[in-house]
């Protein structure tokens, strides 16, 4: 067990350790470092005293060795147009974010577990028909044709509901959050929507596809034998061996739901960390791009790593598996 | 391939395997439909400076006068915009017609280079086994544990914008999914027993490799460029709307939704809407054929 743990910490540390090479060699060596991580409106003296503070006028290897202690202490250079601490300016926006993603998250779980269910129950009913053919929709359209397609319907056409921002955020467990007003709700609706759409359809597969199994095992037979309302065999003995896979790919989908609010996020103009890196990558406003891609990685190394090692205290064949590769 | 072997001599067409599957292709009235529509697509798109209307991008045809135009207007000079016009008041039919050829150009470009890399680096991984095996297969992993648009973002921030750089953002995020199947169906294929009369007959590595056994491993093969095909096109879309993949003298449909964008909250619907159809066209009509080539490859759905 601790060598598997040990061996997968490297293995996640040699990923970053890639990540923070490819970033810095595509920031420093690519392009021209003093172009790039230097305010374009500095005088000649502010551009000599960055280039010292940033070693520019060392070797490159040192340089590089810079780039990671400082990493290391958090610090990853100054946004130019904001003028802070890139990873603060990141962190800031990270509530944004994770609201969005787990409303998403929920979204895709409430809705998308009943409709698999229903699906799986009655394969050969039209309705379960076209809750295939939605989620196969689901999986082929592009997300950020969806949400503005969802603007136009809700918001420009209907105008029930708003189409960019927070609205209104209170302070929550020290961080500020949309969801417990009424106006934020609104506003988180559409976006969460959008970004849910694609897990919601991975949701109503993996249901169905369960149901389908588990409908034919013999303690379902059993359950009915007893006499047990339908209803009880389905909401209770189905849903509960069901949740098992769901649940696993829910937890390392969640990564990817973070991912991808970069497009929701622009399209809903959210204002979290993904709309954040976009219009940092549009302003060349280097540090926080470099911040928020080392972030990012960050986090889903960590996901990765903690999936793995729960997976290996569940089902010990991983652990032989990777031992004998 | 499914090939026929041990059927009855009687039947009175020669049934050999590319029959047997076109015929079960065409057995799905929706993936048929999907194919020709597919081609009238793949066709508009080779063909896009012959059939659109107008070219959108010579000056001297486009007039700023017609711009914002709904669709069905007329021009001044007798011409039908069907789908309107956009902003700089381009036809949106011509518009359309290239964008599909930049779209599809560099999904399928990007999904054939991407395709040589992983068959080459999948092949490789079942051949020899061992360390490289595990090395290959690692980095596969890794790769595949990160989302798509983050490696896309990754590269796109360090390379910058343009039409190579897209193209190796996609072919990054495309590779692993080539080499994952190529090595699965190689390892079933490699313990066959023409391999080993392959190896026997003292054949070279290469030979064995690409004409013994890469062409068995094909079936799964197929399934995986029409999903990976449809997955770069719209991950092309995705960054080029996001105004990090495609620079603007490339429109492709991805552009051309997020030049409409703007003009939404203003009613003027159709400058995003048409090229989301066409894009959302293309997409599903290529899954849908997919999904078909699935039912029909898959050994464990045979009749």
């Amino acid at each position: 067990m601790t060598v598997f743990v040990i061996r997968r910490l490297m293995q996640s540390s040699v990923v970053v350790a890639v990540m923070s090479l490819l970033v810095f060699v595509g920031v420093n060596i690519v392009g021209d470092p003093v172009d790039m991580l230097i305010n374009p409106e500095a005088d000649q003296a502010e551009i000599e005293r960055v280039m010292r503070d940033l070693g520019l006028d060392r070797p490159v290897h040192e340089q590089y060795g810079y780039f990671v202690v400082n990493a290391l202490q958090g610090d990853l250079g100054k946004s130019f147009i904001f003028g802070e601490p890139a990873l603060q300016l990141i962190v800031l926006r990270m509530p944004a974010t994770f609201e969005l993603a787990i409303a998403a998250l929920l979204i895709a779980v409430v809705l998308g577990i009943p409709l698999g269910v229903l699906a799986g129950l009655r394969p050969e009913a039209k309705s379960s028909k076209a809750i295939m053919a939605g989620s196969i929709l689901g999986f082929s359209l592009p997300s950020f044709w969806v949400g503005i397609m969802m603007i136009m319907l809700f918001a420009v056409m209907l105008g029930w509901l708003p189409s960019t921002g927070r609205g209104d955020t209170v302070p929550f467990l020290g961080m500020q959050v949309s969801f417990l007003t009424w106006d934020g709700l609104q506003h988180l609706l559409l976006p969460a929507i959008n970004l849910s759409l694609f897990k919601l359809s991975l949701v109503i597969r993996l249901a169905r596809a369960g149901t389908r199994e588990v409908i034919h095992q013999d303690y379902i037979k059993f359950a009915r034998a007893k006499g047990l309302s339908e209803s009880r065999v389905v909401l209770v003995h189905l849903l509960k061996n069901i949740m098992i896979p769901v649940v696993t790919v829910l937890g390392l989908e969640f990564g990817g739901l973070v991912a991808f609010s970069v497009v929701t996020e622009t399209v809903f103009a959210w204002p979290g960390m993904g709309k954040l890196i976009i219009d940092s990558l549009h302003e060349l406003d280097r540090p926080v791009v470099v911040a928020y891609l080392m972030i990012v990685v960050l986090m889903f190394v960590i996901i990765n790593l903690l999936v793995d090692i729960i997976y290996s205290v569940l089902d010990p064949r991983v652990r032989l598996q990777d031992a004998s590769a | 391939m499914t090939a026929g072997v041990g059927r009855p001599a009687e039947a009175a067409r020669v049934e050999t395997p590319f029959r047997r599957f076109a015929s079960d292709f065409l057995e799905s009235r929706i993936a048929t439909a999907a194919l020709i529509v597919f081609a009238v697509i793949a066709f508009i798109a080779l063909f896009a400076p012959w059939i659109a209307p107008t070219d959108p991008y010579d000056l001297a045809q486009v007039s700023v006068l017609d711009s914002h135009m709904p669709p069905g207007t007329e021009a001044f000079d007798g011409r039908i915009f069907w789908l309107g016009t956009d902003g700089a008041g381009r036809d949106l039919v011509s518009a359309i017609c290239y964008g599909l050829r930049i779209s599809l150009g560099v999904g399928v470009m990007s999904g054939v280079i991407a395709m040589a890399i992983g068959c080459a680096v999948g092949l490789a991984a079942a051949y020899f086994g061992g360390r490289v095996d595990t090395l290959i297969m690692r980095i596969v992993d890794i790769q595949l544990s990160f989302p798509s648009i983050l490696v896309a973002l990754v590269l796109l921030a360090v390379l910058g914008k343009g039409v190579d750089k897209i193209l190796i953002a996609l072919v990054t995020v495309q590779w692993a999914y080539y080499a994952r199947t190529v090595r699965a169906s190689a390892l079933v294929e490699r313990s066959k027993e023409y391999i080993d009369a392959a190896t026997c007959l003292a054949l070279s590595h290469r030979r064995i490799l690409f004409r013994h056994l890469l062409p068995n491993c094909l079936p799964p093969l197929i399934v995986v460029v029409t999903v990976q095909t449809a997955h770069a096109i719209a991950l092309e879309a995705t960054l080029s709307f996001l105004g990090i993949g495609l620079p603007i003298t490339e429109p492709s449909l991805g552009l051309l939704i997020a030049n409409g964008f703007e003009y939404m909250l203003s009613m003027k619907y159709w400058i995003s809407v048409y090229p989301g159809v066409a894009l959302l066209v293309t997409i599903v009509s290529i899954n849908l054929v997919g999904d078909q080539l699935r039912d029909i490859l898959n050994p464990r759905l045979q009749k």
